[in-house]
């Protein structure tokens, strides 16, 4: 917990000896680098999936169930076996990881800026305005979110677009919070208000002074929240108030197939391995960046 | 501290009332008419009409929103459409089995998280810590339904030890209590670590060496006591959490709680359930937050009240 540390920013420089840029330090950690090759995996798999797997997504096999009917298990011909309607499953997977990654970067940008507009907004002008805006956020806080986005998907028929933003509206909260308590401390050091005695405007204090100094929270912040989203993403389409078939997810590959979990566990075991393989490059990423970007965590491990 | 308990209470009434607002104008725009559920498919217009009136939805939100929230105070949370029972009483029901869930959840995230967290604080930097944290992101990014299915498959399908689902035994509580305390783990095992690493390098910690103290007596005695309560001042915000996750995981394990409850209350668009699962849920958190709020200031005094 760093309520009691405060960023030294003076001393930054002479606690790191050898000066080096974030990037430098990021690739010096065996697991953020292991994560950013998940991620580059997945995302090579998604946009090349039509050049990597001979099958269509959506196309039903004669030959891709067995005579009594049931799904084919992982062999030479279906790498990772077939589903209940006798498709590849490597190819849903593959086409599965499209939706993820595009759900976790529109979901995750929205939420981010959200999260930044109204914790930058509520920590720099405080007053009523930030009163109002973080008793909101509190009132967010407070709702059972995955009840929230369930309740919201069902108002909404859900399309990849609305899934994304439901994923959006819920997930906002943490970013706000974390940006306010930045920017409010932010607000109150004296360039701030040197800048604001030089007759700086709103505008140009919050975009060329407060801003920048954000960006590293911000960039964390991002990271670690496409993990939340591939998560809900997953979760909502399990429950199948999320990305609907036949659009391939890896939620709801296992809601579609879960009935024939015990005969066939790979239809539920490949995607799951997926999603927690992605969510978890995320994370290892995130957290690594907050090591290499928080002056606060600096020469600590 | 008492006007701070007085000001934060009122504070929580606000926000629960702002859930009962928010919740109760998302349900009004919902596309599936209720009444329709209600009367079925071969019913006459003038029977859909009557019903409709006689649950008084043909009333603006306004005026609906006004009386709902008048029988609220009376601690009315109305009927069930579907099922023609009080939804405080369907609520009660289940709410036994949630709060044993929870109960057996907090129990195995705070055994494996704290035990894991401390572990590898006192190996730091070696293999072993290595391995623990790995592990521990492993758990923040399994959603509980992977985390749930995969259990279920392992020690109910395969190995026998367990049943594959419902309610009644301690047998029964054990694998779903397990998936919800998997994810929680995670996160305290990794504030464990580094509370039990900010401990171990303070003053006293030395002293006690000095001291001449053994290394045991040192580690339980002095550094655990003053690790432990910070990160168990969390487990208030984790009520959160778990009020997300009891709706996977109930369905997973076929158990008879809230989240079930709220579960297929919004497959049929029965709106007063849902209604009422919600507004349960929102005050369980607010009063965890509470709860967690006066824990660390009693705790920490060093804490400011704001």
């Amino acid at each position: 917990m760093s309520i009691v540390t405060t960023p030294d920013l003076a001393n930054s420089d002479t606690a790191s000896p050898k000066r080096q840029s974030a990037l430098a330090r990021l690739l010096q950690r065996r697991l953020a680098v292991f994560g950013f090759a998940l991620i580059l995996l997945t995302v090579l798999g998604a946009v090349f999936a039509p050049w990597l797997t001979p099958y269509s997504p959506y196309e039903q096999m004669f030959d891709g169930l067995t005579i009594e009917g049931a799904p084919m298990p992982p062999s030479s011909t279906f790498l990772l076996g077939t589903d209940l309607l006798g498709r590849d499953l490597l190819t849903r997977i593959l086409y599965g990881a499209r939706t993820s990654l595009i759900i976790g970067v529109a979901a995750n940008g929205m939420a981010l800026i959200i999260g930044t507009l109204i914790g930058v907004t509520a920590g720099y002008f405080r007053g009523w305005v930030g009163g109002m805006l973080m008793r909101m956020t509190d009132l967010m806080m407070a709702f059972p979110a995955l009840l929230l986005a369930i309740c919201l998907a069902a108002i909404f028929q859900p399309s990849l677009w609305i899934v994304a933003m439901v994923i959006a509206t819920v997930n906002w909260v943490q970013t706000a919070r974390v940006l306010y308590s930045e920017t409010s401390s932010l607000a109150e050091r004296e360039f701030i208000a040197a800048e604001r005695t030089l007759g700086a405007g709103h505008m140009r204090i919050l975009f060329k002074h407060i801003l920048p100094h954000l960006v590293p929270t911000i960039i964390v912040w991002g990271t670690l929240g496409i993990s939340t989203t591939v998560l809900l993403e997953a979760t909502l389409s399990f429950l199948g108030v999320g990305v609907q078939p036949p659009v391939a997810s890896w939620g709801n590959i296992i809601f579609e197939n879960q009935t024939y979990f015990q005969a066939a566990p790979w239809l539920v075991f490949f995607p799951s391995l997926a999603i927690v393989v992605l969510a978890l490059a995320f994370n290892l990423v995130g957290d690594a960046l907050r090591d290499v970007l928080d002056p606060t965590q600096r020469g600590r491990n | 501290m008492f006007s701070f308990l007085i000001r934060r209470l009122l504070q929580s009434l606000l926000i629960l009332l702002g859930v009962s607002m928010i919740t109760f104008v998302l349900l009004y725009w919902l596309p599936a008419d209720p009444v329709r559920q209600i009367a079925g498919r071969s019913a006459t217009a003038q029977t859909v009409q009557n019903i409709r009136e006689q649950l008084g939805l043909d009333q603006p939100l306004v005026v609906q929103y006004w009386r709902y929230l008048g029988n609220l105070l009376q601690g009315d949370l109305g009927r069930s459409y579907l099922q023609r029972t009080e939804v405080s009483t369907l609520i009660m029901s289940r709410l036994p089995a949630s709060l044993l869930l929870m109960a057996g959840a907090i129990f195995a995230e705070l055994l494996i998280g704290l035990s894991m967290g401390v572990v590898a604080a006192l190996r730091r930097g070696s293999r072993t810590d290595q391995v623990l944290m790995i592990v521990s992101f492993v758990g923040v990014s399994a959603p509980q339904f992977v985390v749930g299915l995969l259990l279920l498959y392992v020690f109910a399908v395969q190995l026998h030890w367990f049943p594959i689902g419902g309610y009644g035994t301690f047998s029964h509580l054990v694998l779903p209590a397990l998936t919800m305390g998997i994810l929680g783990s995670g996160w305290y095992s990794r504030m464990m670590r580094s509370s039990m690493v900010d401990v171990l390098r303070q003053d006293f910690v030395r002293t006690a060496r000095a001291k001449g103290l053994t290394r045991r007596r040192i580690i339980l005695r002095h550094a655990l006591p003053n690790a432990i309560l910070p990160v168990i001042a969390m487990i208030g915000i984790d009520v959160g959490i778990f009020m997300g996750g009891i709706v996977v995981v109930e369905s997973v394990f076929g158990w008879p709680g809230i989240g079930q409850l709220a579960w297929q209350a919004i497959q049929r668009v029965d709106i007063p359930i849902i209604m009422g699962v919600t507004l349960v849920s929102a005050t369980a958190i607010v009063i965890g937050n509470l709860v967690a709020d006066v824990i660390s200031l009693m705790v920490d005094p060093r804490i400011k009240i704001r």
